[in-house]
């Protein structure tokens, strides 16, 4: 089992979301999150003084994966998010050792 | 004693509730622009300063700004408590129809707000018991007498124990000098005394609610008709011109404000509606009653602009001035105060002058200096001395810890927007009476 996890774009979710939905992943995890990556933040003017916002917005968002899906859904979260300009985000995988379902006790890729 | 007028007295009590309504107006507008930890902070130290500065304005407060004991300094201390007062008529220079006491009312309302706009100098950091002595101590200090100063015209007779300002033929019809100009000068010695916030000005700190900033700002120019208006005493043309140019003014101040962001930011922001509205107000209030309406366009454009400019100065000396007291109060004071000297016109109003533009040469706008410099210089370094001192007694400011976690949970138990705390037991589980007493003790 493996987790994808991208960082995107927030307007780009729900799109993001409905590629997935169609795709057959039943459950995600997403949250509000800020970040910068290689082209750092921007520059902001307000009340008259200039700032460096190194922070930008994001949202994170979860998904638990067989290894099977993997390929697939990360190749629809990166085709989905992408507008080709800077900040688009990320999207990495890890390997996952245990998933349980806490209602009902299940385990590994029944939990799913 | 003349017979009271009902006319004159019904718009006295209402411009003063009006006034009122300014200071929790003023503590929206002040509570928007600080981050959500300390909003809470920021409002309680305007509702504090109506309970400590009406408190002292009956004690003596009164007395030494209006009383007639007193010479050029001060009113003495013959109208203490105000008992003097009841079944009298207000008189300030002569007599005005309406009973003395609406009249104590109506100036307490300015001493309270006064002291309240300093607060925005000090925002997220300063202890809260500070403040309060502080206002107390500086509310005795300086704003009585001062107001004292400017506002007073003598007793019954004019002149007679009038402020030495106002003898002096310093013009300022609603407290550009004794409000602005003196809440601003103090603001900017306790934010030195103070120091910057943690993070500034490197970090930006933007506004936590705009909405209550506009809130604030609409209640501030909804009261100041009565502020301005209200201080013709009386329901007169005078109260009619007054209204007149505090409208035409600020509504020129937003204009003039919004261009700049537009022009240099590239942005009109609400919170620069906002400023230039109080921007705006504050220039017109010491030449409401003697300007034209043309000239009102004039002086509210030239607020706007040059407040919308003058913000950006304590970036340039380093001062965290943290909601722009200075750049607008002080500013803005100074804005309105010289202009009498250009705009005023006897043909509006024959108890004010002609300015340097109407033929009255350089003399008035000199007069009106020597009102700024003087109120100016006795602010700044009498707060000066007040802050000092408390800084080295009680301390002034909050610890590090504090002031990042946020000073509304720590000074006041509370947090503006405790939505988790709302939806369930996360809050904090009561300790029955008497219990938490004694734990309290074995804590000890």
């Amino acid at each position: 089992m493996k987790l994808v996890t991208a960082v995107i774009k927030p307007f780009k979710l729900d799109d993001v979301r409905t590629a997935l939905e169609s795709f057959g992943v039943h459950g995600m995890t997403v949250s509000e999150a800020s970040g910068y990556g290689r082209q750092k933040g921007h520059t902001e003017v307000y009340r008259g003084a200039e700032y460096t916002v190194d922070l930008v917005p994001k949202i994170r968002l979860e998904v638990l994966l067989e290894d099977d899906d993997v390929d697939d859904v990360v190749e629809v979260i990166v085709k989905t998010a992408q507008t080709g300009r800077i900040g688009d985000g990320k999207v990495w995988v890890v390997p996952v050792d245990t998933i349980v379902r806490v209602r009902t006790g299940e385990r590994g890729a029944d939990a799913l | 004693m003349p017979e009271i007028s009902t006319g004159d007295t019904a718009w006295l009590l209402m411009s003063s509730a009006l006034v009122l309504l300014m200071t929790p107006g003023l503590a929206f507008f002040y509570g928007g622009m600080v981050r959500s930890k300390s909003v809470l902070n920021m409002m309680m130290m305007s509702f504090i300063s109506i309970g400590i500065v009406s408190v002292l304005w009956v004690l003596y407060g009164f007395s030494i700004a209006f009383g007639d004991t007193g010479n050029g300094l001060w009113g003495g201390l013959g109208e203490i408590g105000l008992g003097e007062l009841i079944g009298k008529a207000a008189d300030n220079g002569g007599y005005y129809p309406i009973p003395a006491l609406v009249f104590a009312m109506f100036q307490l309302m300015f001493a309270i707000i006064t002291v309240a706009l300093i607060t925005g100098a000090v925002a997220d950091r300063m202890k809260f018991l500070a403040w309060g002595i502080f206002a107390a101590l500086w509310a005795t200090i300086v704003y009585f007498p001062v107001a004292h100063w400017v506002f007073d015209f003598g007793g019954t007779e004019l002149g007679e124990g009038a402020g030495w300002l106002a003898n002096l033929g310093v013009l300022d019809f609603a407290g550009g000098t004794a409000v602005h100009i003196n809440a601003g000068a103090a603001g900017l010695a306790l934010a030195i005394i103070l120091g910057r916030r943690i993070g500034w000005p490197k970090t930006l700190m933007k506004p936590h609610n705009l909405p209550f900033v506009l809130l604030g700002a609409a209640l501030l120019w909804f009261g100041w008709f009565g502020f301005n208006a209200g201080s013709a005493l009386g329901a007169t043309p005078t109260a009619a011109l007054a209204f007149a140019t505090t409208m035409i003014a600020t509504a020129t101040a937003v204009l003039g404000w919004v261009v700049v962001e537009r022009v240099r930011d590239g942005h009109p922001t609400s919170l620069g509606a906002a400023s230039g509205a109080v921007a705006g107000l504050v220039a017109i209030t010491p030449a409401c009653a003697f300007v034209s309406p043309i000239g009102a366009i004039a002086i509210g454009f030239l607020s706007g602009v040059l407040c919308a400019l003058a913000v950006g100065i304590k970036f340039r000396f380093k001062f965290d001035d943290s909601l722009d007291v200075v750049g607008i109060h002080l500013v803005g004071g100074i804005v309105g105060s010289l202009a009498i000297g250009l705009f005023a016109t006897t043909s509006v109003n024959e108890l004010g002058k002609d300015g340097l533009f109407y033929g009255g040469g350089i003399q008035p706008l000199l007069t009106q200096s020597i009102g700024v410099v003087a109120v100016l210089a006795y602010s700044f370094v009498v707060t000066f001395g007040i802050g000092y001192l408390l800084h080295k007694t009680i301390g002034f400011r909050v610890s590090e810890d504090v002031e990042v976690g946020g000073i509304d949970l720590v000074e006041h138990a509370e947090t503006a927007y405790d939505l988790a705390a709302a939806a369930g037991p996360v809050g904090g589980t009561r300790i029955p009476t008497g219990a938490g007493l004694a734990q309290k003790k074995v804590n000890a």
